[in-house]
């Protein structure tokens, strides 16, 4: 049979056209499924092919003083990256620019490192590049395929070292940071702050990044900078308001004893608003913009004066004589004295307690005197027998009720709380149980022994005295919501003003009488010495002033002062131009007292055991360093 | 001059026409993006080819299928020779630099031999089965037919070209159908292929060589045939692993690949990753003529020949595409009606030929582009560029054309 008969050929045909449609129609549900129905998810595949995401900074919130004035703000910088690619093509690229960028084999590695923790953002290469760079780099654009220059704003303190400490710094985040929750919105090489009031109030000073998306070709040039996806515009970090007075904080910069160590704090009584804090040596917060050159960084960690260190927070000192007020505030708040009582043992030059010989820092000795005489003059055989009438129960109870064995709560990071036994049983756990007299209490009560307090805590304590005997928490922006707001002395009012006017007798007759008045304001204040194993004492002052009604309480504290008569000058000037006096005559100020601290307790048996005696009275020095409780931070990310 | 114009066939025309414009655009469009690449003015070339292209339809038309019939021999012959001569100094293109499929003179590739040698196959086998008074009725008889297509098909596998390597034995079991051999004959035929295919797996291979026992106990061929299809299918079952290691590293990426192409989404997974997106994200109605941001980046890969219909779908979407694969139904459709009332057997099986080769290049194409079938460098008629691939396509419109109107003519279809 004729195969092309066409009753043959129309079979044929028929299931030629059979597959034709079946094919067909394979290929149409095909192209639906992946255009119709896997739209969504090609779309977006199309989207992450074409599209770069570059994170926009936000600017960090500006930080004012109580005035308006600027404590750190930003400045235009720019950042240099690179656009996601290969690594080894990232690593081509980066051997081409880095002799313009100045980046040695080591800097070169530590982008990749970051590359490989975010495949998928720019490379970031030079954090703050100066400007020469960029138009450099500009200029042999072509060259470098995936180079991003970003506008970026840069954090810069116009004060510089000034007032580090309270301010802070920034860095990059480090990964343990963006580990925990309150990082976890920040992106991988975002910057948050390091220290201070950046630490602190980040959350609002941070702000939200934003995004762009720029548009790249397969090969990963820059195709499109703009316009390639709507941008996610940053939100802009909050204004920090401050109660900080810059002028102040300038003034006492300036003044403070060139090349010393130590710090002062100035509060406002009435409200604990801080109103200056300065801790040196100092640090340059702006060494830190941009990656801390690593050689500053190991400076400043490895220097003796340890730099890094917030002396007004986070040093202890024994607080020596300042602490004398508490211990009469203690006493008259208890009724165990009046400001007429005199002790039964005039101070001969020093007082026999057991068999040991207790010393005045008077030789001569200061004869009987009243407590307010025993305040001014500073008389240690006075106040050892104070200490032992009111006992060591109720020393150690109101201690800790003041919150002089705790954090104040000042709103800055890394607070270190005060030392001070929390009660008789601190002492049987230290020497044994019946191992320790009540000879403890002698040395107690006038700051020395096992008491070591934070400049904060003891301005705060004198902050109490100068207001109406209640503690405000200090704070620079806000006050604390917890700790112990609120403690009160309870003294009455006649108290408190007996109370100001032995230490206006401090300044005027006393240990400080040179810093005296201050044009026709009086100071109330009071000095203290500590001793150290490290070196000579560390000087105390702190005061308060006007003495009848403070607006300001300043302590300050300079290691290896030798006394505290040394420091009165210094905060009666910083209080002197806070409330507007003529400092000239702060200036003058000359103090005679060599010292107001007792020596230390004498053996009156010099051939009697010395079995638990020598623990008895006598702080084993080392528990209060005043520079072992630096906290070492890990150096920044860079 | 008017009755001739008159008895020219209107559909295949119209749709060759729409297919070309559709085309051109398509190749426009592929040349529109924003980093340069070699594509940009393609599409000017590609005028010139329709061209040439057309001029050449036109002279085929012209031409008695009695004097192509007669020339098909040397036609055949002269295509052998180029294949051989470009196996010996051809050079490799584009992403396939290291095949030998083009033939140049003086630096300059003029074209790809392969192309022109689909179409001396289906006259030559024309001619063989038309010559027959009767269908292959036995494995015998298919002997000449297969050395027909066996040897451009060797040829161009050496060359080696596996896409168009399969359009010949495409062509081959069409025409052996159309003219009217028995089914079973062409699945003994194919068999070995299928036992080479399914040799990877060796509980497949065996179910499949018990189910060819039934077949052919049942359909009851010549022993010595029997035992013959049976032997292949053993001998393929043993070659397949050596086979496999034969191919060139790229054909045995591009067949992985295709099985997973998230292995390697950087390079051979590259091109059917970034088509299925381009083609995916083009939606419905697509992103807008010469828009598609996948084709404008440079992210589909050979944009302006073998990967040319995904530009279709991410610019024209969903519509597009439909608009394109019943423009090709169409012409399929037009060509197998021709081919129903050619006067005589030889154009017949020709024009069904070419309905079939241009059948397997546009399932081949359209098919790898949504991982339907594993990439082969094949082009889209009238779509890709490429100017070999072109004539060859105009060349044949020319032969269905002149076939149609010849019918006509003769009255065997109404005008």
């Amino acid at each position: 049979m004729n195969p092309y008969h066409p009753h043959l050929l129309d079979r044929r045909l028929g299931v030629a056209r059979g597959v034709l449609w079946a094919t067909m129609g394979v290929l149409a549900v095909a192209f639906f499924r992946t255009q119709i129905l896997e739209h969504g998810k090609y779309q977006l595949q199309s989207e992450t092919n074409r599209l770069r995401p570059i994170p926009l900074p936000a600017p960090r919130g500006v930080i004012l003083d109580r005035n308006g004035r600027v404590l750190a703000e930003n400045v235009p910088g720019y950042t240099v990256s690179l656009l996601p690619a290969e690594e080894v093509t990232l690593r081509r690229i980066l051997g081409r620019i880095a002799p313009i960028v100045r980046l040695d084999s080591a800097g070169i590695d530590r982008v990749l490192v970051r590359y490989r923790r975010a495949p998928y953002l720019p490379a970031l290469v030079l954090a703050d590049a100066p400007f020469d760079m960029v138009s450099a780099l500009e200029e042999r654009r072509l060259l470098f395929p995936g180079l991003l220059i970003q506008p970026e704003p840069k954090r810069y303190y116009p004060d510089s070292s000034l007032a580090a400490h309270l301010i802070g710094y920034v860095g990059e985040a480090t990964e343990t940071e963006r580990a925990q929750r309150r990082f976890a919105p920040v992106r991988l090489g975002g910057l948050v702050g390091k220290d201070g009031l950046e630490r602190q109030y980040d959350d609002s000073l941070r702000g939200g990044d934003g995004v762009r998306f720029i548009e790249v070709s397969a090969l990963g040039h820059v195709v499109r900078e703009a316009g390639a996806a709507p941008t996610l515009k940053p939100v802009p970090g909050t204004p920090l308001h401050t109660a900080l007075d810059l002028d102040l904080q300038r003034y006492i910069g300036e003044i403070f004893p060139a090349g010393q160590r130590g710090a002062l704090l100035a509060l406002n009584p009435n409200t604990g608003e801080v109103l200056a804090l300065y801790s040196a040596p100092a640090f340059n917060p702006n060494a830190f913009v941009g990656g801390v050159n690593p050689e500053y960084w190991r400076r400043l960690n490895e220097s003796e004066t340890h730099p890094l260190l917030n002396r007004a927070i986070q040093a202890r000192y024994p607080p020596g004589s300042t602490w004398k007020l508490a211990v009469a505030a203690m006493a008259l708040k208890r009724g165990v004295v009046t400001f007429r009582s005199r002790m039964p043992i005039p101070c001969r030059g020093g007082l026999a307690y057991g068999n040991r010989y207790f010393r005045c820092w008077e030789p001569a000795g200061h004869g009987a005197l009243t407590l307010s005489e025993a305040i001014a003059q500073s008389c240690d055989v006075y106040f050892y027998q104070l200490g032992l009438k009111l006992g060591l129960t109720s020393l150690l109870e109101d201690a800790s009720q003041w919150g002089l064995r705790a954090r104040t709560g000042i709103d800055l990071p890394g607070e270190t709380a005060s030392e001070f036994p929390s009660g008789i049983a601190y002492y049987d756990r230290a020497y044994g149980p019946r191992r320790w007299t009540s000879a403890v209490t002698l040395n107690l009560a006038i700051g020395q022994g096992e008491n070591a307090q934070t400049l904060v805590d003891m301005v705060r304590l004198y902050q109490m005295l100068a207001s109406d005997g209640r503690s405000r928490s200090p704070y620079v922006v806000h006050p604390a919501a917890t700790g112990d707001v609120g403690a009160d002395m309870e003294l009455t009012a006649p108290q408190l003003a007996g109370l100001r006017q032995a230490m206006i007798n401090v300044v005027q007759q006393g240990t400080a009488r040179s810093a005296g008045r201050v044009g026709a304001m009086s100071i109330a204040g009071k000095t203290g010495s500590a001793q150290n194993p490290h070196g000579p004492a560390h000087g105390w002052f702190i005061g308060f002033a006007p003495a009848d009604k403070p607006e300001i309480v300043v302590g300050a504290i300079v290691e290896h002062a030798q006394h505290g008569s040394g420091v009165a000058p210094l905060v009666a000037r910083v209080i002197a131009r806070y409330l507007g006096a003529d400092t000239t005559v702060a200036r003058t100020i000359r103090l005679a007292l060599p010292t107001d601290t007792a020596p230390h307790a004498r053996d009156i048996l010099p051939g009697a055991p010395a079995d638990t005696a020598s623990v008895r009275d006598t702080v084993p020095l080392d528990t209060v360093p005043s520079d072992t409780t630096h906290a070492v931070t890990p150096p920044p990310d860079r | 001059m008017l009755s001739r114009l008159r008895r020219i066939d209107k559909p295949l025309v119209g749709v060759t026409v729409a297919l070309l414009s559709y085309g051109l655009a398509a190749l426009y469009s592929a040349g529109q993006t924003d980093v340069p690449t070699i594509a940009a003015t393609i599409w000017q070339k590609q005028i010139v080819w329709i061209a040439v292209g057309l001029t050449a339809l036109v002279l085929v038309s012209r031409v008695s299928p009695r004097l192509v019939e007669w020339a098909t021999p040397y036609a055949y012959g002269a295509t052998v020779l180029l294949l051989l001569v470009t196996l010996v100094v051809g050079t490799g293109a584009g992403t396939a630099a290291g095949s030998r499929s083009w033939l140049a003179i003086g630096g300059l590739r003029v074209g790809q031999p392969a192309e022109l040698a689909k179409l001396a196959v289906i006259l030559m086998l024309a001619r063989w089965l038309a010559a027959r008074r009767e269908a292959p009725a036995t494995l015998r008889d298919l002997l000449p037919p297969g050395v027909i297509v066996g040897v451009p098909f060797a040829l161009v596998l050496l060359q080696p070209d596996l896409g168009s390597a399969v359009v010949f034995i495409a062509i081959l079991f069409a025409m052996l159908f159309w003219a009217g051999t028995k089914p079973s004959l062409l699945v003994l035929l194919a068999s070995p292929a299928i036992g080479l295919i399914l040799a990877f797996s060796t509980v497949a291979w065996g179910i499949w060589i018990a189910l060819l026992c039934g077949l052919l106990l049942w359909w009851r061929p010549y022993v010595w045939e029997g035992l013959a299809v049976m032997a292949a299918n053993v001998a393929m079952g043993i070659v397949a692993l050596p086979f496999w290691k034969a191919l060139a590293p790229y054909q045995q990426s591009r067949l992985l690949t295709f099985l997973n192409p998230e292995v390697d989404p950087r390079k051979t997974g590259w091109h059917i990753i970034q088509s299925k997106v381009a083609i995916g994200s083009g939606g419905f109605l697509g992103k807008g003529f010469t828009h598609g941001p996948q084709k404008r980046l440079a992210f589909l890969p050979a944009q302006h020949t073998d990967f040319i219909f995904p530009v279709v779908g991410e610019e024209l979407g969903f519509v597009g595409v439909l608009a394109a694969l019943a423009l090709f139904a169409a012409l399929i459709l037009v060509m197998l009606r021709i081919a129903r009332r050619a006067p005589d057997p030889y154009s017949s099986l020709c024009v069904f030929g070419i309905a079939g080769m241009l059948f397997t290049h546009i399932i081949e194409n359209v098919g790898m582009t949504v991982k339907l079938l594993p990439i082969t460098g094949i082009p889209l008629p009238f779509f890709s560029y490429g100017g070999s691939f072109l004539l060859a396509c105009s060349l044949a419109v020319g032969i269905v054309l002149r076939v149609a109107w010849e019918s006509r003519r003769s009255g065997y279809a109404e005008s």
